[in-house]
């Protein structure tokens, strides 16, 4: 209970202690009414209907990116190759889509999403396989992993898939308007969206309540351990690691299937990078990363109105960003000093 | 806290009807006098980057000074969903009935699903790729034959070099990218018919590290003048004042990070098409759909001569821009061979500004050492 508590009251508090840091900011350097400025952020991401539709639209591809860090983190790996496994998905997608243009929307769209999956999936266990086998540092491999996968988009998109006539956006042939994916009925929010749930709800069943995800909790606790219990280390953690890079390669074929229609420059923008945040504010847990990255779409969907009301640069949010994961960071020192312990005895 | 932040549901119901509704009186020639024109401008780097952002934010801020209009901006929005999200956000909270959304990828497929979804909205793209009866009366695209000003640049560059060699850094090998180089190598070979330009591409439009390591590989190698085609040049011409070499511009004037080997440089002047829109808008009409022009339109120009451009290069340079003007020089004109040896404009044509030919270039004449792909 106590636990639960400290759970809920360490991140508002860490939480609370940006706002007020990043107020004490806006109101000495930035020149600019605190408490004004925060109503407009509520204004721009939750304040009305069309509001919640912008927050939602942007958190959609951090929820799947977020897990491309979180599933790895829980056998202790450190994992920061997520936009890198959303560009391969997205190429690889994209190239289904037109290897399928032919076929109903329904199987092309099935292609899409299992080839950006298998794309992302092998992108992520590559660095798993190389950390496991040749004991090279995953952090470091996946983040590389990032510059190639931006490379290997560039020469597709402007070489073997490009369409001729995408003449100064080099982009691959359009995957045709039959095969998007769409909206959810009655909003402009794409399907990533439920994508997004839907994996997290799954990634936390798994983690909670199978055999599964009981083999990773003890392997994230003491991997010698698991070992010496007969449990095959390598396999969990290629698992992990490619059940993470499908989810962030899901995203990218979300961003060309639902967003761009095709596969440019514009599936490398970040959101792979911002789904690493997600999922450290939600502590890698799969469910905690909705909200936060409900909170982090809001932050960005309320940035463009703090642009054009208050005069900001687009950097106001970018730091605010900053402040609360350097707090969220500094809070886990919270955790256990809290709450007072019942004295045994 | 003042009103204007207090956006209630009711209050964007209302302020939404109200964008609507000043849209079509817009149109209808009654526009309200007490409301504004909101204008929004939209950019896919900062305001202040010496380049191609700083371009259009210096044009908007004219258009600010313009009574009865109310212009709003955001900075750094990438090409994806999120700029649809604030073209939306500009019309829904903002009132805005004229939107710019400045950079190049935003226009498909998110101008144009904006342009469906809010057809009383004007949309104008910068980047020319409107095409009639293919998209929506809505939106429209306007842009300028900046090879003009790269040629005149070019002719200056090649007076003033003394080791005869240019460089210049590229972003990708795009058609408009790859005209500007050769319009610069073109004009510098009209005065010095030996010179080379060696061009580097980095592969996209803000890698500053990579510029400065192009910049730096080709002083390496003897250019004394570099220019570049990336969104903003302020790296290359720091680099290569720093370097003690000479630069021209692109995009707008960067004179001052350069005082002393600022030749010139190829610079939009945007507020003439957004000035001449935003009154189309005031007097009730829709603002043009397909709007081009080069020098003479007024929509580029050169800087001014920066204290090292050689006096024979400026006088040069000054005769090309009338023969520009009266229409009696043509910059691609055959026999023009590319840097492979083929003919890519066979002799006795000649290809005005306006030629689709031009549009899709994928050639870098002969005298560029580099390659497009």
């Amino acid at each position: 209970m106590q636990q639960a508590l400290e759970r809920i009251a360490v991140p508002t508090l860490a939480l609370l202690a940006s706002a007020i840091a990043f107020g004490l900011l806006l109101a000495v350097y930035a020149r600019v009414d605190p408490l004004e400025t925060f109503a407009l952020m509520y204004q721009g991401a939750f304040g009305t209907w069309f509001s919640w539709q912008n927050t939602l639209t942007r958190a959609a591809p951090l929820i799947l990116t977020a897990l491309c860090t979180a599933l790895p983190a829980r056998l202790g790996f450190i994992v920061i190759g997520n936009e890198g496994a959303l560009v391969v998905g997205g190429v690889a997608g994209a190239a289904a889509g037109i290897a399928t243009s032919g076929a109903s929307p329904l199987v092309a769209q099935l292609a899409m999403a299992v080839a950006a999956m298998v794309m992302g999936g092998l992108w992520i266990a590559l660095a798993g396989a190389l950390r496991q086998w040749r004991g090279v540092n995953e952090t470091i491999s996946s983040l590389l992993l990032t510059y190639i996968a931006i490379a290997l988009m560039n020469h597709f998109v402007e070489g073997p898939l490009r369409d001729p006539s995408s003449l100064n956006k080099p982009s691959t042939w359009p995957i045709g308007d039959a095969n998007m994916i769409g909206t959810i009925p009655g909003t402009d929010v794409h399907w990533g969206l439920v994508f997004g749930i839907v994996a997290c709800l799954l990634a936390w069943v798994v983690l909670r309540f199978t055999t599964w995800g009981f083999a990773m909790q003890v392997i994230g606790g003491n991997p010698k351990t698991a070992r010496m219990m007969g449990l095959d280390v390598g396999r969990y953690v290629l698992l992990a690691c490619a059940a993470g890079g499908a989810a962030a390669g899901l995203a990218g074929m979300v961003e060309v299937a639902a967003v761009h229609g095709r596969a440019n420059a514009s599936l490398a923008v970040g959101y792979g990078f911002a789904g690493i945040l997600v999922s450290f504010l939600a502590r890698h847990h799969p469910l905690a990363i909705i909200p936060v990255a409900v909170l982090l779409g809001g932050i960005g969907a309320s940035g463009g109105l703090l642009q054009r009301r208050l005069d900001l640069p687009d950097a106001a949010v970018v730091v605010l960003q900053g402040i609360i994961f350097v707090a969220i960071l500094a809070s886990e020192t919270l955790y256990g000093r809290l709450l007072p312990r019942k004295r045994e005895g | 806290m003042s009103d204007k932040f207090t956006i209630g549901r009711r209050g964007l119901l209302g302020g939404a009807a109200g964008a609507a509704g000043a849209a079509a009186l817009g149109l209808a020639g009654a526009a309200n006098a007490q409301k504004p024109l909101v204008v929004g401008f939209i950019y896919v780097g900062p305001r202040d980057d010496y380049g191609y952002n700083q371009a259009h934010a210096e044009a908007a801020a004219v258009l600010k000074k313009m009574p009865g209009v109310k212009v709003v901006e955001e900075e750094k929005v990438p090409e994806t969903v999120a700029v649809e999200k604030s073209m939306e956000s500009m019309i829904n909270m903002d009132g805005a009935t004229l939107l710019f959304p400045t950079s190049f990828g935003y226009f498909d497929p998110h101008m144009l699903k904006m342009a469906v979804k809010y057809p009383k909205i004007q949309f104008r793209h910068c980047g020319g790729l409107w095409t009639q009866g293919k998209h929506p009366m809505n939106t429209g695209s306007y842009f300028g034959y900046i090879d003009e000003a790269q040629y005149l640049s070019g002719i200056v560059a090649g007076a003033t070099s003394k080791s005869g060699k240019l460089g210049f850094v590229a972003a990708k090998p795009i058609p408009q990218v790859l005209r500007n180089i050769n319009a610069f190598t073109l004009g510098a070979q009209s005065v010095n018919p030996k010179v080379t330009t060696q061009v580097i591409f980095t592969g996209d439009w803000s890698l500053p590290v990579k510029e400065a390591e192009a910049t730096n590989s080709m002083i390496a190698q003897g250019v004394d003048v570099v220019t570049c085609h990336v969104d903003s040049p302020k790296v290359v011409i720091e680099t290569a004042e720093r370097a003690g070499i000479f630069s021209s511009g692109y995009h707008c004037n960067q004179a001052k990070l350069a005082p002393k080997g600022y030749l010139t440089g190829a610079e939009w002047n945007w507020e003439r098409i957004y000035v001449d829109m935003v009154n189309a808008m005031k007097a009730g009409q829709a603002p043009g759909n397909f709007v081009r022009g080069g020098l003479k339109d007024g929509y580029v120009r050169t800087s001014a001569y920066g204290p090292a451009a050689a006096p024979a290069g400026k006088e040069k340079a000054d005769a090309a821009k009338l023969a520009i003007l009266n229409g009696s020089l043509a910059i691609f004109k055959g026999p023009l061979k590319d840097n492979k040896g083929n003919t890519v404009i066979p002799a006795g044509t000649s290809y005005v500004a306006t030629e689709p030919k031009l549009e899709s270039m994928n050639y870098l004449v002969e005298g560029v050492v580099g390659a497009t792909s």
